[in-house]
């Protein structure tokens, strides 16, 4: 029997000579080039993104994957990379994103209607090629919908990066990847940082403000950012250009969004009407 | 000096059977006039074989069963004769347009880009077969004669100096294209050839046929001389085709215009251009139902359009036509003609071809080709509206963005980028400084990021003392631990305003709370939220979370 399979491997073997180094050789590679992430403790944690491999993301809502993506983002069009994102349910804000440094003039945003959409999308761009960085944001799909994409899918696109250039990012809300990703990173929440003036700290503020106290005061209080932690959950290369530095879970402390800049910008001054647009605004009263 | 004359023999059934290859090599008569009166006006060397016949009726040359009937298509014959010139100016600047079959290039100092008059002949002829257009070319220091040798004799023929009356003498006669009342005179003369014609007195021949009777003799001496008429080089490139019968599927459809494509595409390469945008106008059948339900409809009356056109603008110049077809295919899948098509026609925007290579240390980018492929594949997946690159508007108005078409930055500057190789590696050179010291605090904090809700989320809010202290939306219910707002914004008042009130908001859910579809985090957790009050439609909504 086993002579009989050797001698089936050898005719294979022999009838792709040429065309296939190795047609039964394991194809991990252990030693990759890795980019920049932008988040120089997930750059200490992991060595970067690997190029030609897929990288996976996952934690819950509000745990800094996106932050994480724009960080990739910005890192990679700041290096004149062309970039994709495939959006799984237009939750993208260009906005935000150019104020954490992407040159969106880089970037393709593909818009989809759904996890179908998103699979095809990002099927269509990564077996082109071209692309630096393709990120895959799926993080608005429920788990229980990502979770029935068959295992091959993922392999499929990781076999479609491998010898290329490309950064493959998956961003989830848990590991469907398994083993077909090269690296894997949880996000985790953690309370997020708020800013408050002198004022409200005498009236007893600061994070976790009690809204009764700051009844007289509006615009005591500015969300400063929030704090992730980012842990390694798998890793199978090695970076040959930036080596691991770290091991254990890393804390990270995110600025203000791009949304903040004009509300930085009232807070700093104490003034509600920082640019001519803005105006009072009533109090509403319980509304549905 | 020589001039290369270029004629296409039974043009007009050329001019069809270019565009219908699998006429080639076939019996093809074509007929013309008005209809039920359809008669011959042209065949093809197998027609006449068989017995077909100029003036024959159309249900006479049916009797012939080998032969292929078609209409004469004056279309056809002009795109017939756009690609004959640019098969002259191919090689040379300098073209006349003698004849709708026929045209004259001088290939004075052509010789060192193309070799001898003989391989330059030798290269029109092959050229012409792949613009679909068998030609006869023949070189001599004499126009005249060289186009009276390309209109009878076969194949590649040069002439040299002093040879031209030998070589014309075996022409029939009426290769001089005498008027029908000369033509009948000579052949009553008994004068079938030039050699006949030259033979004959030219004094005696002036007292009888007059100065065209002269003007003949010196044709048929190969005595005639005169300076070219170079035509005006035109970059028109048009293709058209009727159909006997309305098409209306998309593969039916796309195998005519891939031929139409092929040809544009030729003709493009003859000239050394590529297209840089594609119109397409198709001429749209009449359908009595569809008329009548538009008629029945005042207000639809302009949408009964018998034209559908479209122009497809490339980022980089292409002339390659299955990549063409392949982008065609698939916009026309995304918008679709919306009745039979019965005529189509094709045109080209010429530019020149792309010739620039990309940096050899610059990062690796998509080729430009397959990424207009590849983007039309999107589009036609998610919509027009869903590919492109944002860019953000000049306005206050949350979300307030536009698509535009996602460029290349080398196409679109048409230079390098702004940050070249050496930038880049000087940064990287910095960042692995930076991990051997590892001093976090001297980096800038990653911006925080932002997911948006299209559309906003219905909430209910809560409100003590004019501050949220609740929230609650889908399902989910929490607590505002802490709050920053309001902040508030309007605009746009002349047209549609908005008047909205945000609240950053950090949210504390316990672990009773309702498990929405985008969490599925055990226990209690805090949420990040972005919440507003708009004033117009006098309801809370979820904006966005930070994520």
């Amino acid at each position: 029997m086993r002579s009989h399979l050797a001698t089936l491997r050898s005719q294979v073997e022999l009838s792709l000579a040429g065309r296939m180094a190795s047609p039964f050789g394991y194809r991990d590679r252990k030693s990759v080039e890795t980019v920049l992430t932008g988040i120089p403790e997930i750059d200490a944690l992991a060595g970067g993104f690997p190029r030609g491999a897929l990288t996976e993301i996952y934690g819950p809502p509000c745990s800094g994957r996106t932050t994480v993506l724009l960080s990739a983002l910005a890192s990679r069009t700041a290096q004149a990379e062309v970039c994709a994102l495939i959006d799984a349910r237009d939750s993208f804000d260009p906005r935000s994103a150019e104020a954490a440094g992407v040159e969106l003039q880089q970037l393709l945003w593909v818009r989809c209607r759904g996890l179908e959409q998103s699979l095809r999308a990002a099927d269509l761009l990564i077996q082109r090629g071209g692309f630096g960085f393709v990120a895959l944001d799926l993080s608005d799909i429920a788990p229980e919908t990502v979770r029935q994409v068959p295992l091959n899918a993922w392999f499929r696109f990781r076999r479609a990066v491998e010898d290329t250039a490309t950064v493959l990012l998956l961003l989830e809300q848990e590991s469907n990847a398994k083993t077909c990703a090269s690296l894997v990173l949880q996000m985790k929440r953690k309370p997020a940082n708020w800013s408050v003036t002198a004022a409200s700290t005498a009236n007893g503020g600061g994070s976790g403000i009690s809204p009764h106290a700051l009844e007289c005061l509006p615009h005591t209080c500015l969300l400063d950012g929030s704090n992730l932690e980012a842990e390694m959950r798998h890793l199978r290369i090695q970076s040959i250009n930036f080596p691991q530095a770290c091991n254990g879970p890393v804390s990270i402390a995110a600025g203000r969004s791009g949304h903040d800049g004009d509300k930085a910008q009232s807070f700093a001054s104490q003034s509600i009407w920082s640019l001519s647009a803005r105006h009072a605004f009533g109090s509403p009263g319980s509304q549905t | 000096m020589f001039f290369a004359a270029i004629h296409i023999p039974d043009f007009i059934v050329q001019a069809v059977v270019r565009g219908e290859i699998a006429l080639r090599g076939r019996a093809v008569a074509i007929v013309d006039g008005t209809p039920p009166l359809w008669s011959v006006v042209a065949v093809n060397r197998k027609a006449a074989r068989i017995g077909i016949g100029l003036g024959m009726a159309k249900s006479q040359a049916a009797q012939f069963t080998p032969v292929k009937i078609r209409h004469r298509s004056p279309a056809q014959e002009k795109a017939a004769h756009e690609a004959l010139l640019d098969l002259g100016w191919s090689i040379s600047p300098r073209v006349e347009d003698a004849a709708p079959d026929t045209v004259v290039a001088d290939l004075a100092g052509l010789g060192a880009l193309f070799g001898s008059e003989e391989k330059v002949a030798h290269d029109l002829a092959e050229h012409g077969s792949i613009l679909g257009l068998r030609a006869r070319v023949a070189v001599a220091t004499n126009i005249e004669v060289a186009i009276l040798a390309a209109r009878g004799l076969p194949g590649v023929m040069l002439i040299a100096p002093g040879e031209e009356a030998k070589r014309l003498s075996a022409l029939p006669v009426h290769t001089l294209r005498p008027s029908p009342e000369i033509l009948e005179t000579l052949a009553r003369w008994g004068v079938e050839t030039c050699g006949a014609l030259a033979a004959l007195p030219v004094i005696h021949l002036s007292a009888r046929l007059g100065q065209e009777g002269v003007r003949l003799h010196t044709l048929a001496r190969g005595a005639a001389v005169r300076s070219l008429v170079p035509a005006k080089s035109s970059i028109y490139f048009h293709e058209e085709m009727e159909l006997d019968d309305a098409v209306e599927e998309l593969e039916s459809l796309s195998f005519l215009l891939g031929r139409l494509l092929d040809q544009l595409c030729e003709r493009l390469t003859a000239r050394s251009l590529s297209a840089r945008a594609i119109r397409l106008e198709f001429d749209l059948e009449r359908s009595f139902e569809k008329d009548l339900q538009c008629s029945a409809h005042p207000g639809r009356q302009k949408l009964i359009s018998r034209k559908f056109e479209k122009t497809f603008t490339l980022p980089v110049p292409v002339r390659d036509s299955k990549l063409l077809l392949k982008l065609v295919r698939l916009r026309l899948q995304s918008d679709p003609p919306p009745a039979a098509i019965i005529k189509m026609a094709l045109s080209a925007e010429p530019d020149r071809p792309r010739t620039t290579q990309r940096g050899l240390f610059l990062p690796a980018s998509p080729e430009p080709e397959k990424l207009e492929l590849t983007m039309a594949r999107l589009v036609n997946l998610v919509g027009n509206t869903n590919v492109g690159s944002p860019q953000l508007m000049d306005t206050h108005r949350p979300d307030a963005i536009r698509m535009e078409r996602f460029r290349l930055a080398q196409e679109a500057a048409g230079s390098h980028r702004k940050k070249p190789f050496g930038a880049a590696a000087k940064n990287i050179s910095a960042s692995s400084k930076f991990y051997s010291s590892l001093s976090p605090s001297s980096v800038a904090k990653p911006a925080n990021g932002f997911r948006f809700f299209r559309p906003g989320v219905p909430a209910r809010v809560e409100l003590r003392g004019g501050f949220p202290e609740r929230v609650s939306f889908q399902g989910l219910r929490g607590e505002v631990v802490a709050a920053s707002g309001p902040w508030c914004t309007s605009g746009d008042w002349w047209q549609d305003p908005w008047d909205q009130a945000e609240w950053d908001v950090e949210v504390h859910f316990s672990a009773a709370s309702q498990k929405t579809k985008w969490d599925s985090s055990p226990g209690a957790w805090c949420g990040l939220y972005l919440i507003y009050y708009d004033a117009r439609q006098q309801g809370w909504f979820l904006r966005g979370t930070y994520d």
